[in-house]
């Protein structure tokens, strides 16, 4: 209410003293970014950062010294690796097994949400046709969906056609999962190009078919490619429908679901399971380092819509 | 959304163009992209219809039926309806329990992250050496795996080789190691005055707070790169301070972004499964609904008493959007 006649009365005060409300919130300020920029640094990598040297020492040395934050070159060892990726009958955890598993389920859902959502897009986005905003006040409310609800019917579906601890049955889940999200981030981009080119092509006689792959595909590339990577990781990640339809079939357990199976268990070190863990995060943190501008474009287009 | 309602309304329009002087001609070609434009959605539809919208009603009569595992066999689709589960499922203990638990646990979860995630970008709001690095490093905990983020998170707070208790003991002058992850409550005596806290809830809520506010974050900062330069800058030739100038001129702009948040933050963290049931199992006060129906659902296979709780845990969900969204868009239309 008296803001303003506060900050005049603030500001012939500032040209007075030297020691000003602004000058002294302005040093705090400057000082306290610092700090935070420091701490956001130290709370989000810290806890990668123990990941990594818990992989590469044996079990024995975090024991005798807990709070190491480096590795001396005697502790250093990467037995944990080899140990984790060995598949059991050796001796180790069979994670190369679940990567394959995970890559294959993650790159099938990646394949068949695009076939699905690139057309779906670009129909939602180019074409008129009845039903077309219902449709995607369908899609926005399955995004928004709880996922245990739908866990219990499709773990009773899939027990009784017997695709329970299939991955087919879990890239099926996954493709509907996505796929509404994908066209609703296909669309927005979709409809940021303008669709005079695509006039242009239907004036020189092209057909739909012809304009769609010669023309919106190539334009929507930028797009679709986020949108692949965004989709391998939500697949990749996921650990509740894993867990749901594989836990009972241990040679088909995506790597999530090995890391949760195996962390109860007491003869398995900690230190391998870490390397399990490094395992499972580095495609990630991969893909996201190539693609950060890409993905944080793809997250944030819908904020804008409000 | 049934499929025969659409194309029950496509056939009178097909009728209408080939009459002339009807009250809606449509033209050969806009129906042509009527045609193309439902070819091209219905696969969607489809996988859509039979993998969420079929299971979701068949929760919904399930949540009315006596099912367990064992007999699923042998259950028909008409089987003998009854409200029994939802009589059981609130009479029975611990119901009421979590589901106040998470309501304090998506509170909390959500005003911890969004508080956070705009604290990170109001500091990298403005540019220097590194920023970019700092900006994703940000979102590492947002993207990474779950299952590898409890993990590492475990491991710190175990009790007899986790880092966070062997420092705690070491410097910070504990009695002894905290089981964050598995004690129910503690009594913490701070300024002389002695509080009950519960434990495992609270790491919970920091667990949650961690993982999504780079979400906040990254919305907000979205947001902030909007607000046009001019406004700070007429606030600061006024004589505004810098916490004025948050309070009366970005806070306002961030309002609408920190709203839209808060409901999505909300929805998420409510239905939210994994960070728990791999932190704790649920257990030490930490057993929200979803981690319970999924005990229902695998340990007792009581199939009917899971449905219940979860078509509840959605009830009160869309009850407490549907409110909420009801009040926001009010709020928007007058702004």
């Amino acid at each position: 209410m008296s803001t303003e006649t506060q900050t005049r009365r603030e500001r012939s005060a500032s040209t007075r003293r030297p020691w000003s409300r602004d000058r002294v919130e302005t040093l705090i300020l400057t000082w306290l970014r610092w700090i935070i920029i420091a701490l956001i640094l130290i709370v989000t990598l810290f806890p990668f950062y123990y990941m990594l040297i818990l992989s590469v020492r044996p079990i024995s040395s975090l024991l005798q010294n807990p709070g190491a934050l480096w590795i001396s070159a005697t502790e250093f060892s990467i037995d944990t690796y080899t140990s984790v990726l060995q598949s059991p009958s050796d001796g180790g955890q069979g994670f190369l097994i679940f990567m394959r598993n995970s890559a294959l389920v993650a790159l099938g859902t990646v394949f068949v949400t695009l076939l699905l959502a690139i057309p779906g897009s670009y129909a939602i986005s180019r074409l008129q046709f009845f039903g077309r905003n219902k449709i995607s006040a369908l899609f926005l409310a399955v995004y928004l969906f709880p996922s245990i609800l739908l866990a219990i019917p499709l773990f009773v579906f899939f027990t009784r056609i017997g695709l329970r601890g299939e991955l087919l049955g879990l890239l099926l889940v996954y493709v509907a999962q996505v796929v509404p999200v994908s066209i609703y981030m296909l669309r927005n981009y979709f409809e940021t190009i303008p669709t005079s080119l695509e006039e242009a092509a239907a004036i020189d006689g092209a057909s739909r078919f012809a304009i769609m792959r010669r023309i919106s595909l190539p334009l929507a590339m930028p797009a679709i490619i986020s949108n692949a990577l965004y989709i391998f990781m939500i697949a990749w990640n996921e650990f509740l429908f894993a867990l749901l339809f594989l836990v009972e079939s241990r040679e088909n357990w995506t790597v999530s679901l090995g890391l949760s199976q195996l962390a109860g268990s007491i003869e398995i070190p900690t230190t391998v399971l870490m390397a399990g863990s490094v395992i499972l995060t580095l495609p990630i943190i991969i893909i996201f380092f190539a693609a950060e501008r890409l993905l944080t474009e793809g997250l944030t287009a819908g904020a804008e819509k409000g | 959304m049934s499929m025969n309602s659409r194309k029950a309304s496509e056939a009178p329009a097909r009728r209408n163009a080939s009459v002339p002087r009807t009250r809606q001609k449509i033209s050969p070609m806009a129906k042509a992209e009527q045609r193309a434009g439902f070819t091209l959605i219905s696969p969607t539809l489809i996988i859509v219809f039979v993998m969420i919208v079929l299971p979701i009603l068949w929760t919904i009569m399930l949540a009315f039926q006596q099912i367990r595992l064992l007999n699923l066999r042998t259950a028909g689709i008409f089987g003998n309806y009854t409200v029994s589960n939802f009589t059981e499922v609130f009479s029975s203990p611990g119901f009421i329990e979590a589901l106040v638990t998470t309501l304090i646990y998506s509170v909390a979860g959500t005003g911890l992250a969004i508080l956070f995630g705009l604290i990170a970008a109001l500091a990298l709001r403005k540019p220097f050496r590194g920023r970019t690095f700092v900006r994703a490093a940000t979102l590492i905990p947002y993207v990474a795996p779950i299952v590898a983020v409890t993990f590492v998170w475990t491991t710190m707070l175990n009790p007899q080789f986790g880092i966070i208790n062997h420092w705690g003991t070491e410097y910070l002058g504990w009695d002894q190691a905290v089981p964050f992850l598995s004690e129910r409550q503690r009594e913490v005596t701070f300024l002389g005055l002695t509080f009950t806290v519960p434990t495992a809830l609270l790491t919970v809520i920091a667990f949650e707070a961690w993982r999504s506010f780079p979400f906040a974050f990254l919305f907000l900062t979205a947001r902030l790169q909007a607000v046009p330069a001019s406004l700070d800058e007429a606030a600061r030739v006024d004589g505004a301070t810098p916490t004025q100038r948050f309070r009366h001129i970005l806070l306002p702009q961030l309002l609408p972004t920190i709203a839209v948040l808060s409901v999505l933050r909300f929805i998420w963290t409510f239905n939210s499964f994994d960070d728990i049931y791999l932190l704790t199992g649920g257990g030490a006060g930490t057993e929200v609904v979803a981690v319970r129906v999924y005990n229902f659902l695998t340990a007792r296979g009581d199939i009917g008493a899971a449905s219940a709780q979860a078509l509840v845990l959605a009830a009160i969900l869309a009850v407490l959007v549907g409110v909420y969204l009801k009040f926001f868009a009010k709020k928007e239309e007058v702004g």
